[in-house]
């Protein structure tokens, strides 16, 4: 790997995001971010299970059998996902009521395992680290971009604080009902990959097939 | 000097290298519309069919005409019932007031009048803000704008409840024309149908001002059901007993939708599509005989507690938006099933949604507009089916 640690860090925010580019995480990306504050939290969370999951991996990564190296991964991710969840539980328990299943589901995020298995199985712990943290902070831009349109138009506020007076508190704003619906979030991820494939050209995949053309004769 | 003349001095200045190169799409869309395209196939099949897009596009906007002036009737008929008890208020009874007409029912052209300050704010939104929407795309892609706008806009205006405020029709057919079409390529590779994309994200965006009892009637404070809402609350056989016979609702003269309210209108803008070949009786057939036979089905089984159940078919086909949606929206040729087979499957698809979102989803008194969605999702897997059965069949003849 000829990654700086800088790159590391800063190529899973945009140039190699796991959510618009890899389109991995999608799941959690719907459920949590209809409010800014839980999309924050589940960000964090995640980054912290991705960058020491990571880190553990490749501590024993020469120690671990070929054959049943998935169970070893998701042993170290799934104790990491119990600890975060019983920290969560312990000093935030509103939010981990909104989270409910979701961090239990950290285990299952594809970001996570792919981490395991695409970097932390081939490279040191430190770089390991890094690489976690940045596909981490990646994947909670996402979320937090989401998070912001959602909570904004959708119910008027950001971290809970009143932005755009809503009609029935009687203000001006009228709130746009759907935001709120997971399904907006497609929407509005959809339009982001759009948003960074316009902006980076090299992104875009290539056609699957070719529109023949007849020459004229 | 003609305006063909006119188009021919000024052409050179939008063709490649000219000054205004960026603007051709802008330059095609008016001469185009005012004239027949001259281009002509440059390479094989030479033959082609005289049914081209440009035709296809103005005669389903033709075919709306008796929805729209029915529509227009209606909803001056409606506000100038409800205004008999309600005092007139804002800048329409302004003007009415002011021309004169005044706001009684029984004279048709004061229902149209007033129905036309309702309409008209809408359907100029809808143009206004939809039409920049495709120039803007036909500018940056260097595709052309065509007449499909047209039949997008008329139809998406017919399909708003008259109250509706502007800045939400302007959302609407923003999100229609963007995310219904123009992410997908444009007209022709819409895989859902724009009017209803644009209708459906303000149904869920804002269902205050899109469903419930008072938005039907153009009259601040007054409250009335539609008929599909009345019928399921407390059975279709008290609607006649509250004025909403089977007859007022063939003939229109009930709340709801601008453009929908009316079957007549309906089937004779039906008629003139299927006389001259722009819709396929495959689709209105498929989706007559599957809302038919479902809604046939539910009365045989029966319910006590959902009086929807007993509706019959008849009812069905005369209440909320399934005229109109079957005449306009089911009979789209890009969003629906391409194979002949598959257009009657997705017809009956969007038959039998409709009668189970009615009657068996508490959630949704009207289920055309999400009916018609699901089956233009599910178009290119029944196609798929169709193609692989053909397969198979002419697989095993010569076996």
């Amino acid at each position: 790997m000829a990654q700086t640690k800088r790159e590391m860090l800063v190529d899973p925010l945009v140039d190699n995001n796991p959510i618009t580019l890899q389109v991995l995480g999608i799941c959690s990306a719907l459920a949590v971010t209809s409010s800014l504050q839980v999309a924050f939290v589940m960000s964090l969370a995640v980054t912290f299970v991705t960058a020491f999951s990571s880190m553990f991996i490749s501590i024993i990564r020469n120690q671990i059998p070929g054959s049943i190296r998935i169970i070893v991964q998701m042993v170290v991710i799934a104790s990491l996902v119990i600890l975060v969840d019983q920290i969560l539980k312990a000093y935030a328990f509103e939010i981990s009521k909104t989270l409910s299943v979701f961090v239990g589901l950290i285990i299952t995020n594809c970001i996570v395992m792919g981490r395991a298995e695409a970097f932390a199985m081939k490279n040191g712990p430190v770089a390991s680290f890094i690489d976690g943290v940045g596909n981490g902070l990646g994947y909670g831009l996402i979320l937090m971009l989401v998070g912001f349109v959602r909570e904004l138009f959708g119910a008027g506020s950001l971290f809970g604080i009143t932005i755009l007076e809503t009609v029935n508190n009687g203000g001006w704003y009228n709130p746009n009902g759907m935001l709120l619906l997971p399904p907006s979030a497609f929407f509005i991820i959809g339009l982001i990959i759009w948003a960074f494939r316009a902006w980076k050209p090299e992104q875009v995949e290539e056609r699957e097939y070719k529109i023949q053309t007849v020459e004229a004769h | 000097m003609g305006v063909r003349d006119f188009f021919d001095r000024i052409e050179p200045n939008f063709e490649k290298g000219g000054k205004y190169e960026r603007f051709f799409p802008l330059y095609e869309m008016v001469e185009s519309f005012l004239y027949t395209p001259k281009t002509v196939t440059t390479a094989a099949p030479h033959a082609r069919s005289h049914i081209d897009m440009k035709r296809i596009m103005t005669y389903v906007v033709i075919a709306t005409v008796p929805c729209i002036l029915m529509g227009l009737y209606n909803v001056g008929y409606q506000a100038n019932i409800a205004l008999q008890t309600f005092e007139p208020s804002g800048w329409r009874a302004g003007i009415i007031s002011a021309v004169g007409i005044g706001f009684n029912p029984a004279n048709p052209l004061a229902n149209f009048m007033h129905g036309l300050m309702y309409f008209l704010p809408i359907y100029i939104t809808t143009l206004v803000v939809g039409g920049l929407w495709e120039v803007l795309f036909a500018t940056v892609r260097r595709h052309e704008v065509n007449e499909g706008f047209l039949v997008t806009s008329m139809l998406y205006a017919l399909i708003m409840p008259a109250t509706t405020p502007l800045w939400q029709v302007a959302l609407g057919i923003s999100f229609g024309v963007v995310i219904g079409k123009e992410v997908f390529g444009g007209t022709g590779k819409n895989f859902l149908n724009p009017a209803l994309t644009g209708r459906a994200f303000l149904y869920f965006a804002y269902p205050a001002q899109m469903s419930g009892d008072s938005i039907w009637v153009a009259v601040d404070g007054y409250s009335g059901a539609t008929a599909l809402a009345v019928s399921a609350a407390q059975g279709y056989q008290v609607l006649a007993a509250q004025g909403t016979t089977w007859a007022a609702s063939f003939i229109g003269t009930i709340p709801g939708s601008i453009g929908e309210t009316s079957t007549l209108a309906c089937l004779i803008g039906l008629a003139f599509l299927l006389t001259t070949k722009i819709a396929n009786w495959r689709m209105v057939a498929g989706c007559l005989g599957g809302m038919i036979g479902f809604s046939l089905l539910l009365n045989l089984i029966g319910s006590d507690t959902n009086p929807m159940f007993a509706m019959p078919w008849y009812w069905h086909l005369v209440i909320g938006g399934y005229a109109f949606g079957l005449v306009f929206m089911v009979t789209e040729p890009v969003s629906a099933s391409h194979t002949q087979m598959g257009r009657i499957i997705y017809g009956a698809l969007i038959g039998v949604m409709v009668v189970m979102i009615r009657v068996i989803n508490p959630a949704f008194p009207e289920g055309m507009m999400l009916a018609i969605l699901f089956g233009n999702v599910f178009a290119p897997l029944i196609d798929y089916f169709v193609v692989q059965a053909n397969i198979k069949r002419r697989a095993r003849r010569y076996a």
